[in-house]
């Protein structure tokens, strides 16, 4: 059976309908709302934190929306082994609710970056990646002030070694270096997976690459990597 | 009824490219004495008790699970008794 997505809405998500857009209209699957002040996840299978500026970005990116109604079944929901994907504020959203590790630094060039980039796959063995092909990076967009991943050397080594790296900015040829790094984060790093792999959290938007009309369909294949492996 | 100022400050280990920017400024203004600028927050409110050591573990936890982030960011405040 296909998964049924849940996607959130906080006050000021604005990447909530490019979400159910791209899972129902392109990829043809069940998705419903999720008021945050609800704490009824509607027997969702995968729930989809969207991005935006929830709560204005106020005191920090995600420190407010963290304490909405609907995350505490979100926390839940994931400690049970539900499937969670954050998807720029809502990757910022995961990590003030400590579901993953490290924080989100203001850009390095203190801009908000707007534009196409390339990830490499690292990790093609997790649930929200099997299936994709490492060698070949995908052409997703970001659309981000505060995407510049930091977590202290201990953190890091132990991302590295529970192969929690998932993406990582690169150029088109997939070289990750200075040069394909587009906020200054840490070895390049655009996504991560908690340990238990039911949680992903990633800068780059998947929901804005999915209709061919529009000139990229890189996204469609993350989300379809979802829905084929829940399905197996 | 006391009065809370906290001071919010990024831990010396994590980068500030804010406040790096805003030196780079000070340099073009001529301040060349300025270094190591970072920047942080100020967050003031009332905790309406009469009992100290209650507004000082309220104004702890506040700080802990909301105003500060852990990863980021250390704080100090000071409590101030107000009629």
């Amino acid at each position: 059976m296909k998964p049924k997505f849940g996607v959130v809405v906080f006050p000021g998500s604005n990447c909530d309908h490019d979400a159910y857009y791209a899972l129902k209209k392109i990829l043809g699957l069940d998705v419903t709302f999720l008021w945050h002040k609800d704490t009824n996840l509607q027997d969702c299978d995968v729930i989809v934190l969207p991005g935006g500026f929830s709560y204005g970005d106020y005191l920090r990116t995600g420190a407010i929306a963290r304490f909405s109604p609907i995350m505490n079944s979100v926390i839940n929901f994931s400690q049970k082994g539900g499937h969670i994907i954050g998807i720029c504020n809502g990757f910022q959203i995961l990590l003030e609710a400590q579901l993953l590790p490290g924080v989100l630094l203001k850009n390095k060039s203190l801009q908000f970056v707007c534009k196409d980039v390339y990830l490499s796959v690292e990790n093609n063995e997790t649930f929200f990646t099997k299936g994709l092909v490492k060698s070949k990076p995908l052409k997703i967009p970001i659309a981000h002030g505060e995407g510049n991943y930091f977590a202290d050397s201990d953190t890091l080594k132990s991302l590295v070694k529970n192969n929690q790296i998932v993406f990582k900015y690169t150029s088109s040829d997939g070289k990750s270096d200075n040069e394909s790094n587009p906020n200054g984060s840490m070895m390049n790093i655009a996504g991560i997976v908690n340990k238990g792999g039911n949680i992903l959290g990633m800068m780059p938007h998947p929901e804005r690459a999915c209709n061919p009309v529009l000139g990229k369909n890189d996204g469609s294949l993350v989300l379809g990597a979802i829905v084929k492996n829940f399905m197996n | 009824m006391f009065k809370a100022k906290v001071l919010v400050k990024r831990r010396p280990s994590i980068l500030d490219p804010q406040g790096m920017a805003v030196e780079k400024g000070a340099k073009h203004l001529g301040f060349n004495n300025i270094k190591e600028t970072r920047i942080g927050k100020y967050v003031e409110f009332i905790v309406d008790t009469e009992i100290r050591s209650s507004a000082e573990k309220e104004v702890t936890e506040y700080c802990d699970k909301l105003l500060i982030n852990p990863n980021l960011e250390d704080y100090e405040y000071t409590l101030e008794e107000i009629l």
